[in-house]
């Protein structure tokens, strides 16, 4: 596993609050060049908000976010060039309805990268194709089951060539039997060096992807380390519970 | 071959539709047949039926109201294509959160606040009155284009918060994906979120058009021959009703089309079955 890379995204002591509560407590993470990070943690421990905020979605209340060395979360930087930089797959795919799925991959290209009608269509084309979905251009998303919904969307946030790819349970939408479908498009792309951080409750997946793995308690990134370190040797009594709890579900479907 | 349970219940499903139909059609009869027997042997209705259905007159007055009925025609579709655009502008400023526009937006809360609250009778009344009253160089003075503005500004109060109402329903998923692919907020808008939004509100919206092509009639006030004003005109030289029944059906030949068109976006659930 590569770790030699530069950095790509960096956040220092990120802090969130929604009102009185608070999501992230002072998050600090790295991710380097062609490293996947999985954030393991509870529902509600702040997985989505931290992506969320990274993709400048939501605004942070106090930290920095580096991507290349740029402080993306200073107030003057321009929010609609860093998302252009950074890719965001949905839990719930956020498919735009009224689009088939060749235009759902086409607009940003069009619309945010300049690209020409004939030069967005041929990339659609051919990330449709490269994620299995070859044949299903012109379906609207209604017509496509939940698995392909999600490979339109990892083929969408793809198309703009971004430099890290931040992906929101990307599968806990999913019925049991399309979940493979879609992990093996997040595998295609790890194995292409692609930047990624990957929220997820797929425990064998993290351990089979990751390069690192942070577990995400309360707000704070309480353990971090490699997928053997963290999920086979958990050091934490909360990951420790977090993962016996998890297995516990796991075994009992 | 299907077994003898499945043939039961086939015939079974069928002797239920065949007594709804019998049912259906019973209640048909009696309830109109109530209602028309009621009517006929009314003590008034050999009258009624000489001021309001009187063939002859509805004959000789009918193809100049028909010819009236133009000009609503006219009003109707210009008044419409302006509420779409008017409606949708109001919409976006009050939807929009910049700053900058902010007085304007404070104007379009007041603007929907006071066209919608006032009667479209009396806006008819004070555009089409007070306008010319001003005596100002380059305002319009024809009753009809007033008549128009005074529709337009009323139903453009109703439009656009309909407009509203529809984009408020797109999720906000929909505006968080767009921006996550790299649009800009107007862009959002423009390519994702009103889309779907307008194709969401058009049944409501021409439920307002319904309205809107009975209300052409109120411009009638302000002088203009339109269908209704026409058929009054027949009608105070006759001293017969039947005009206003031919106006009437004129208006039902434009309604009732645009209606079953509604029943159709809004899906199955409206229609008559």
């Amino acid at each position: 596993m590569s770790t030699s890379g530069g950095v790509v995204l960096e956040l220092r002591e990120v802090t969130k609050a929604f009102g009185e509560r608070e999501v992230l407590r002072g998050i600090d993470l790295t991710v380097r060049e062609h490293e996947a990070v999985a954030l393991i943690g509870a529902s509600g421990s702040g997985k989505s908000t931290l992506l969320r905020c990274v993709d400048l979605l939501e605004e942070i209340d106090d930290g920095d976010v580096f991507l290349d060395g740029e402080a993306i979360t200073d107030p003057a930087v321009d929010a609609v060039a860093v998302r252009r930089r950074l890719g965001l797959v949905f839990q719930a795919y956020n498919l735009f309805p009224h689009m088939t799925a060749l235009e759902n991959v086409m607009l940003g290209e069009r619309r945010a990268h300049g690209a020409t009608r004939a030069e967005a269509e041929a990339r659609g084309r051919e990330l449709l194709a490269r994620f299995g979905l070859a044949g299903r251009e012109d379906d609207r998303p209604d017509n496509l089951s939940g698995g392909q919904q999600q490979r339109v969307a990892i083929a969408r946030a793809f198309a703009g060539r971004p430099r890290a790819l931040l992906l929101d349970e990307v599968t806990s939408a999913l019925d049991p039997e399309l979940v493979g479908e879609v992990l093996a498009a997040v595998r295609d792309l790890k194995a292409e060096g692609m930047t990624m951080v990957i929220a997820t409750h797929e425990m064998s997946f993290a351990r089979e992807v990751a390069d690192q793995v942070a577990f995400l308690h309360e707000g704070r990134i309480i353990e971090q380390g490699s997928p053997d370190q963290v999920l086979a040797a958990p050091q934490q009594p909360e990951t420790r519970r977090f993962l016996r709890r998890f297995q516990g579900i796991t075994q009992s479907i | 071959m299907p077994s003898s349970r499945r043939l039961e219940r086939e015939a079974a499903k069928r002797r239920r539709h065949r007594r709804g139909q019998a049912i259906a059609a019973l209640s048909s009869v009696v309830v109109l047949g109530g209602l028309a027997t009621l009517i006929l042997t009314s003590p008034g209705w050999p009258e009624v039926r000489e001021t309001f259905f009187n063939w002859e007159v509805f004959k000789d007055s009918f193809p100049d109201v028909a010819k009236a009925f133009w000009l609503d025609v006219k009003i109707f579709i210009v008044a419409e294509l302006a509420i779409l655009v008017v409606g949708l502008v109001i919409a976006l400023v009050r939807i929009s959160r910049s700053p900058a526009t902010f007085p304007l937006r404070a104007l379009s809360v007041i603007y929907v606040d006071v066209f919608r609250g006032v009667p479209t009778i009396l806006l008819v009344f004070l555009i089409g009155f007070g306008v010319p009253a001003l005596r100002l160089d380059g305002l319009p003075t024809d009753p009809v284009v007033l008549g128009a503005i005074a529709l337009i500004l009323s139903y453009s109060a109703y439009v656009a918060e309909v407009y509203r109402a529809g984009v408020n329903s797109v999720h906000r998923g929909q505006r968080d994906a767009a921006l996550a692919v790299g649009l800009t907020e107007t862009q959002a808008m423009r390519h994702v979120v009103l889309p779907q939004a307008v194709r969401r509100v058009s049944p409501p919206l021409l439920n307002d058009f319904v309205a809107l092509q009975k209300d052409v009639a109120l411009i009638s006030i302000l002088g203009p021959l339109e269908a209704f004003r026409e058929a009054q005109i027949i009608e105070a030289q006759t001293f017969n009703f039947t005009p206003l029944v031919a106006a009437a059906l004129l208006y039902l030949a434009v309604t009732i089309p645009t209606a079953r068109i509604v029943d159709r976006l809004g899906g199955p659930e409206g229609a008559v079955r």
